[in-house]
């Protein structure tokens, strides 16, 4: 009977929706608004306006959404393996995954930073954060895949990362925890915090021509907590906003013992200053370890090399270079508006949020008007570089976005709402609630000098009802808005993967024109390529016996291969050797205790097999190909160790030359 | 056995593909731009890639008659698709020994089975290059119909009338330029 209420009740609101639009809205779902439908409605063959790079979490990888649509355009795997793609598990990937701990196979990707040129998004590189073991990748958006790791040293987890400034000068990664440093001793008791625990904040230096990175140096911090950050634009271009809590520097129960002041820090820095002193030599350079690794698209395999050293500046001691700016309770947002001219600072735990100005702020220094010091770094007046506050914007401020006509949008965890604002009157002017529970949003080119406006689109952290259920692991949930109007709109929510941090979108047209259909197989410098069939082959060497293989549709040369032994190592390296748009071969061999080869047109990939039985193993293509796909396949014979089969291959040999094992 | 039903699905195919090009004709109600013939892969824009058998023959100014004749038999999306395929492709000249008036014939509406019957008795469903192509094979064409192979001196000949006389690789498969037109077994 009560479900028969139940579903009585929901077929009423679903009538509601249709019919009775002028109701006032007493479900979530009725707040989408009629033309909802046409306005996120991408036809068949029809492209999305933006690509929306969304963190993927704890997945540790990225995806890549089509807005308005929502559409899942791929996942690209970036600090985790993916059997699916090999990524991680093919010889040529894995050193993309190699660290100073070795290799981690997983990591928590948190945000997103598109590359700039002037303060405009130029869709060259997207560059992501590793939170557990410090990391920063860089994404090259030609191929849409991971081209670069660096590891970063000083670091107990790289959340407040990998931000960009306004030229891609710099990408930076301040330490979430504070630890003892990497060349001091680390075996001391957890409750010496204050006095062994410091923090960092690095610069890495993105080569203009490139996109390598490099650590250019890092800053020596008190003990806080670093969470975001973002690069001063236009006039403040030149100095870099960290947010940080914990100014207790509380080594347990941060959730009580972080929150005992009334005001935290979003600390200044001037990293033209840096620079300076940086060329003066006043930096320390200090012994540590960190991997960066890059992929070399030529040869289609990645080096991992372990650096040892990085230079160090000292807030503390070096003037003019790091300023701290009080902020109400455990500061998480810390965003430039496109002007340069406002730093929005979301306190979480806040009832207000603080606009401060960079001009007061340079005013304030000149004139020092500090209120003390912090660890040795001049702490600035509040009042003296406070444009003004939002006044009772709603509960847990987290991140602001702006669009092209001088609005913000701040998300708000506790009471799920997107709030905009006016950024000059700091007057609230709409609010629209979100399901549920909001983190960060984004509007398109929302943190750069030039936002394109259209949509806000929010990145949720709790789905509950939203979609059908999944038991008790549901979709992660991200909710799209129009912004063209005064009001916003719902118009659409879409599951993602998870969990979805922040994101950035970018109008398609910047990115798309440079995707790269195909690797030309001439330029391929793989060592293990087999630039044609005539060029397959089997070696032995020792115990490691290599296959040089190629895959065409719709064979692979050899796809008959004997004189295997128990105790060989098989490295089978797959050449595609298609000059095709989308004509990718999978390899895939029985018992292998890795993954599959996932091998695009004109690369060459390698998987070590170990086989551990006596008998004929198959392979064969997994990525339909062609009407012959099923027939893409072949054996490979292991022998006994100590047996006299010989090395021999072929394809499309019918007579064979048969050894029967001793 | 096995062959032909390896075989079958694709003629089915094109089959469908046919009827979908005919039916789109008359039924599109979308903007003009769209409203254009149906197209698959043969219209994706890309200068990158490999060419595919039909970009092959388009590009060579010796097989204008065919080109035109698999536009007329409605052959142009199937063989842009992903195969793997091997064209036996005559040339203008081989077109011009058949008794005169043979290919406008074929050229008629009322006359594209028969049209699509020849064309299909050229493509075999594989990627073989001249290597894969032995003396005494058989070979199972896309019609459903056989077609023979012999290799003498080097010399490759299709059914003792029509000599391989230069080799594409494609992007879906291989153009084998070919010095007659193959015509299939009269049906029972």
């Amino acid at each position: 009977m009560r479900s028969f209420i139940k579903t009585l009740l929901l077929f009423s609101a679903a009538i509601s929706i249709v019919w009775l639009q002028g109701c006032k809205p007493k479900g979530t779902q009725s707040a989408v608004s009629g033309d909802a439908a046409a306005k996120v409605y991408v036809a068949p063959g029809k492209y999305d306006e933006f690509y929306n790079f969304v963190s993927g979490g704890f997945s540790g990888q990225m995806s890549v959404y089509g807005i308005p649509s929502g559409r899942l355009l791929r996942v690209i795997p970036v600090f985790s393996v993916d059997p699916e793609k090999g990524y991680g598990y093919s010889e040529e990937t894995k050193s993309m995954l190699n660290t100073s701990h070795g290799f981690v196979p997983w990591d928590d990707l948190h945000h997103i930073a598109l590359s700039e040129t002037d303060g405009i998004q130029d869709g060259r590189w997207v560059f992501a954060n590793g939170n557990n073991t410090p990391r920063i990748a860089r994404v090259d958006l030609k191929t849409f895949r991971t081209a670069e790791i660096i590891e970063i040293p000083n670091s107990g987890g790289n959340h407040s990362s990998p931000f960009i400034t306004e030229n891609s000068e710099y990408v930076v990664a301040g330490t979430r925890f504070s630890i003892p440093m990497d060349n001091s001793n680390g075996d001391v008791p957890i409750n010496t915090y204050k006095s062994n625990f410091k923090g960092t904040v690095s610069f890495i230096s993105v080569d203009k021509t490139t996109g390598n990175m490099n650590i250019a140096f890092q800053i020596l911090m008190p003990g806080v907590n670093f969470d975001l950050a973002r690069a001063g634009k236009g006039k403040s271009h030149g100095w870099m906003f960290f947010s940080c809590y914990n100014s207790e520097r509380a080594n347990t129960l941060l959730e009580q013992n972080a929150s005992q002041k009334d005001k935290d820090f979003i600390i200044a820095v001037n990293w033209k200053k840096a620079e300076e002193y940086l060329k003066a030599g006043k930096g320390k350079k200090e012994s540590v370890k960190y991997a960066h690794n890059t992929y070399d698209e030529k040869k289609h395999s990645a080096t991992s090399v372990i650096e040892t050293e990085v230079t160090v500046l000292d807030s503390k001691d070096l003037a003019d270079m790091v300023y701290m700016i009080p902020c109400p309770k455990s500061p998480h947002g810390c965003d430039t508006d496109p002007s340069g001219e406002y730093i929005v600072a979301s306190g979480k735990l806040a009832a207000t949020i603080p606009v401060f100005s960079f001009t007061k702020m340079q005013q304030a220094i000149a004139s020092k008007t500090f209120e003390g010091e912090y660890e040795g770094i001049p702490v600035l007046k509040y009042d003296a570089v406070l444009y003004g506050e939002v006044k009772k914007p709603g509960l847990g401020p987290l991140h602001t976005e702006f669009d092209d006509k001088g609005f913000a949008y701040t998300s708000f965890f506790v009471s799920s709402e997107i709030v905009k604002w006016n950024v000059k009157t700091l007057e609230v002017v709409d609010r629209v609630p979100t399901y549920y529970s909001i983190g960060h949003l984004s509007v398109p080119g929302g943190p750069t000098r030039k936002p394109w406006g259209k949509y806000v689109i929010a990145y949720n952290k709790i789905t509950k009802d939203r979609y059908l259920p999944t038991g008790p692991e549901l979709a992660q949930s991200a909710q799209l808005y129009s912004i063209e109007g005064d009001k916003m709109k719902l118009l659409l929510d879409f599951p993602t993967i998870g969990e979805p941090h922040y994101a950035e979108a970018i109008p398609a047209e910047l990115i798309m024109k440079n995707s790269q259909k195909i690797y030309k197989i001439e330029e391929n410098q793989n060592p293990f390529a087999a630039l044609g069939d005539k060029f397959a082959r089997v070696e032995r060497k020792g115990n490691e016996v290599h296959v040089y293989m190629t895959s065409i549709r719709s064979h692979f040369t050899p796809d008959n291969i004997e004189g295997v032994k128990m105790g060989d190592i098989v490295y089978f390296h797959v050449t595609n050797l298609e000059q095709d748009w989308d004509m990718p071969h999978g390899f895939a061999v029985k018992g292998a205790n890795n993954a599959e080869l996932l091998v695009m047109p004109g690369e060459t990939q390698t998987l070590a097999w170990k086989p551990e039985r006596v008998g004929i193993f198959p392979f064969y293509c997994t990525d339909f190909c062609s009407a012959l796909h099923q027939e893409m396949q072949g054996y490979i014979r292991v022998s006994p160790a100590g047996s006299n089969v010989p090395i021999s291959f072929g394809t499309g040999k019918t007579d064979s030359t048969t050894v029967a094992a001793k | 056995m096995k062959k032909i039903f390896r075989f079958f699905p694709i003629a089915v195919l094109i089959l469908i593909f046919s009827a979908c090009n005919s039916s789109n004709e008359s039924t599109t109600v979308e903007s003009k731009e769209t409203a254009a013939k149906s197209v698959g892969q043969e219209a994706v824009q890309d200068d990158v890639s490999q060419k595919d058998v039909v970009k092959v023959a388009v590009g060579s100014k010796d097989h204008t008659t065919l080109v035109a004749a698999l536009k007329q038999a409605e052959l142009v999306t199937a063989l842009s698709n992903a195969g793997p395929f091997t064209v036996f492709a005559p040339t203008n000249d081989a077109f011009n020994k058949l008794p005169a008036g043979t290919v406008d014939g074929l050229m008629k509406d009322e006359k594209k089975e028969d049209l699509q019957n020849i064309l299909q008795y050229h493509v075999t469903t594989s990627a073989l290059s001249t290597d894969m192509l032995h003396d005494g094979q058989t070979l199972g064409m896309v019609n459903g119909d056989n077609v023979t192979i012999s290799v003498k001196d080097g010399k490759i000949t299709l059914n003792g009338t029509a000599n391989i006389i230069a080799s594409v690789r494609a992007s879906n498969g291989w153009v084998h330029i070919v010095d007659a037109v193959l015509l299939p077994p009269v049906k029972k």
